[in-house]
């Protein structure tokens, strides 16, 4: 026969590609598999009430979608111990940052049988998302998500996290209150949603509370290499302080070319800028004296956050410090298992009615929950969050409490 | 079945085409209808269909006019971003949501080709290597322009501006587009018919163009261009014509798209999502219209239904995209493949005459 198509080496490459394929498909398989079905079996008795988890765990936001999503697990784990049976049982869903993959996710999670949705870390996926939960009655509490749109007209959806203009405010607030600068230069992102909103929130306020801004510089995401120009403009007007409210990638780069330009201003960051002493090949003696406004500190010493630190280390093996958006996704699953408890929740309960009580629960304004990232926190009906933020200064390669020190 | 032999070859491949988009959605209905599929699944059809308008619409530029098109996401996105303006300014006094959703689209349409034909002019004088760089940058301008443009809406009507939302100077109203974020609170119009519908359409449309005297032009410049010119063919033009036809089906596609999600960012138009779009067309076979939407439709189901396996399906999906472009430029697997094709061919003939001649002796029509 001529026409034998294949070769037999064609045919040893080509098995090769399927076993490759079959390979990875199995050890990936059995990966996934140790952490959810372990946790069925467990809880089979009295049912385990099931949170579904969305964030990107792969993609460029990939380091909060980590966070939150090892937060969320050390919760669960330290509930379902304290308890001695399985009370939640979680299951995270990668949505890579994008709407379209966080709501085939929200599917996903929804096929599975999801009860309470923890997420999504991101803000635009969460809007998408949120959308969602609304038509279809599941209670969402995100870690992270602090646009206000995300709450807006839905009923069920709370957040953990300020929202943007508000700490935009908080920030001149505390800027003006701690007397570190009168003008103020600003560089921020203007193609992403947090930073351009916090600008906008702080923009607003700044004037009334004393603040000069001398200086306001954008940038793109797709431009962030190189700042010089707005750090000259921001040097050649004179700013005693610089207000990034941007995630810390690009901060570590600003703070570097500020350096190397010989400008030294006072440096003020948001939230978004919590993780910078792990950037990798980043000098932290560079980041001395940074100031952030952020709900959590790592190194706080009450034992909640000891034990937490300890717990998430242990989880993910790798010594880092857990960030904000772990300890804010720790949070929400204990706020959750707070009013699961206070009024008696079970797995059995449906979905819809679980929502209504949940956000009945968490609206009223009488439920105070504290946790890591705020003391006495309360939900407006609305669904926005009420803490104060907490200042930390970088010393010696550790963050230190800003307030404790005044 | 003497009818649909005796229509020449391309007339029937574009019965087959339609009939698969129709056998399939009639499948997916039947299936919806008995609750047979997830919901995974059924989040899953509108973007299906979103994806695979565009894999017909850039098969027309990459394809048929043979051209490296690597901004077609950059029409996906002003499609999108026209379209639910529209829808959402319109959704109050229309009152039929379909009806809102075509009106959407067909205006998301026009605004893709308008853009389309900016871009084209000067870019239709370019070839190969610089049209594929000029047409990213364009992708990339239109992402800028949108992560700039600040849309509301209030009692006096529409506002624009490309630099605040306090430049908007609005009583009150409410935001469509907000830069950076994009848009949210979108109404979601789309449905799976709607996306049916769309490419039913878009496949009118590009098999039809394709078929056409123009059609025809485009691919006699596609294949020599200087023998094209030589006949008096007008160049530019017919490249335009497949250019701009095919910004336009994108935004139509995009408007689609939008509308399935409550909220939207320009982010999501990158560079990346036209790269993903130009997968599904050379997959499925640069030209071949039915296998870009089968790869379409695949590459878009694939990393959901792997999600079981964790992180590792992002490397699965590579390993499958690796193996795909192996296998189908294999001259040996190409032949057996050919020879098989041919045999059933052969057997299908007979099958067919045997037929023929027994309907001939029983009924002779």
């Amino acid at each position: 026969m001529t026409n034998n198509g294949m070769s037999r080496r064609n045919f040893v490459k080509l098995s090769g590609i399927v076993a490759a394929g079959l390979g990875l498909a199995g050890c990936g398989g059995s990966n996934q598999s140790s952490g959810s079905s372990g946790g069925s079996s467990v809880g089979s008795g009295a049912g385990a009430i099931k949170i579904g988890g969305i964030g990107p765990v792969t993609g460029a936001t990939a380091i909060y979608g980590n966070a939150t999503k090892f937060g969320a697990q050390v919760a669960v784990d330290l509930i379902n111990k304290e308890a001695g049976s399985t009370v939640f049982e979680l299951n995270w869903q990668d949505d890579e940052g994008d709407a379209e993959k966080a709501v085939n996710a929200y599917n996903t999670l929804m096929d599975w049988g999801m009860q309470v949705l923890v997420g999504t870390t991101t803000t635009t996926p969460c809007v998408a998302v949120a959308s969602k939960t609304s038509t279809d009655r599941v209670f969402e509490l995100t870690p992270s998500a602090s646009s206000t749109d995300v709450t807006a007209g839905k009923d069920n959806v709370f957040q953990m996290c300020f929202t943007d203009p508000n700490q935009g405010e908080k920030s001149a607030e505390y800027i003006s209150k701690k007397n570190l600068g009168k003008k103020v230069a600003v560089i921020y992102n203007n193609s992403d949603a947090y930073s351009t909103g916090i600008y906008n929130g702080f923009s607003k306020v700044a004037s009334g509370l004393g603040l000069e801004i001398v200086s306001t510089q954008t940038f793109t995401d797709d431009s962030a290499q190189d700042f010089s120009v707005q750090l000259n403009d921001a040097k050649s007007k004179g700013a005693d302080l610089v207000f990034l409210p941007i995630y810390y990638t690009p901060a570590s780069l600003i703070l570097q070319q500020a350096k190397n330009m010989g400008f030294a201003p006072k440096f003020v960051g948001c939230d978004g800028m919590d993780g910078i002493l792990t950037v990798q090949g980043f000098d932290t003696s560079l980041a001395e004296g940074l100031v952030l406004l952020t709900p959590f500190v790592a190194s706080a010493s009450d034992e909640n956050t000891v034990n937490f630190v300890k717990a998430y280390k242990e989880l993910t093996g790798t010594g880092e410090d857990p960030n904000q958006f772990a300890a804010d996704a720790y949070d929400c699953v204990y706020a959750i298992y707070a009013a699961v408890k206070a009024q008696n929740i079970s797995a059995s309960t449906p979905t819809a009615d679980m929502c209504n009580t949940l956000l009945k629960t968490f609206g009223s304004g009488t439920f105070t929950y504290s946790g890591l990232t705020g003391k006495d926190m309360t939900w407006s009906s609305n669904g926005e969050v009420s803490k104060d933020p907490k200042g930390v200064v970088i010393k010696n390669g550790k963050y230190e409490s800003l307030d404790a020190e005044a | 079945m003497e009818r649909i032999k005796n229509l020449n070859k391309t007339t029937r491949s574009h019965i087959i085409t339609f009939a698969i988009v129709i056998v399939a959605f009639v499948v997916m209905q039947a299936l919806i209808a008995a609750h047979a599929v997830s919901h995974s699944i059924i989040g899953l059809l509108v973007p299906i269909c979103a994806y695979v308008c565009m894999s017909i619409s850039l098969n027309l530029v990459v394809g048929i006019s043979g051209e490296l098109s690597l901004g077609h996401a950059g029409f996906m996105s002003v499609g999108a971003f026209s379209g639910l303006v529209v829808a959402s300014s319109l959704n109050t006094s229309i009152n039929s949501a379909p009806l809102c959703l075509f009106v959407s689209i067909v205006i998301a349409g026009l605004f893709a080709a308008i853009a389309g034909l900016l871009v084209g002019l000067p870019v239709m004088r370019l070839r190969g290597d610089y049209l594929a760089i000029v047409t990213l940058a364009f992708g990339e301008i239109i992402k800028n322009l949108l992560n700039n443009l600040y849309v509301g809406m209030d009692n006096k009507g529409l506002h624009f501006s490309m630099k605040s939302v306090q430049a908007l100077g609005m009583e009150g109203g409410k935001m469509l587009i907000e830069g950076p974020k994009g848009a949210v609170g979108i109404p979601q119009l789309s449905t799976f018919v709607a996306g049916f519908i769309l490419i039913l359409f878009t496949l009118f449309v590009v098999l039809n163009l394709i078929g056409s005297r123009t059609g025809r032009a485009i691919m006699a410049v596609r294949d020599n261009r200087i023998a094209a010119e030589s006949v008096g063919i007008n160049v530019t033009k017919y490249r335009l014509i497949a250019f701009v036809v095919s910004a336009a089906l994108a935004g139509m596609a995009g408007a689609l798209y939008a509308m399935n999600f409550s909220s939207i960012a320009p982010k999501k138009f990158d560079f990346n999502t036209s790269i993903l779009v130009l997968v599904f067309v050379v997959l499925g076979g640069m030209g071949n219209i039915r296998g870009g939407m089968v790869a379409a439709a695949v590459l878009t189901v694939l990393p959901e239904q792997l999600r079981f396996i964790g992180d590792y399906r992002m490397l699965i999906y590579s390993v499958v995209l690796i193996g795909v472009m192996i296998v189908t430029n294999n001259p040996k697997i190409q032949r057996a493949l050919e020879d098989f094709k041919g045999r059933f061919r052969r057997r299908g003939n007979k099958a067919a005459q045997a037929v023929d001649s027994l309907e001939g002796g029983v009924s002779d029509e």
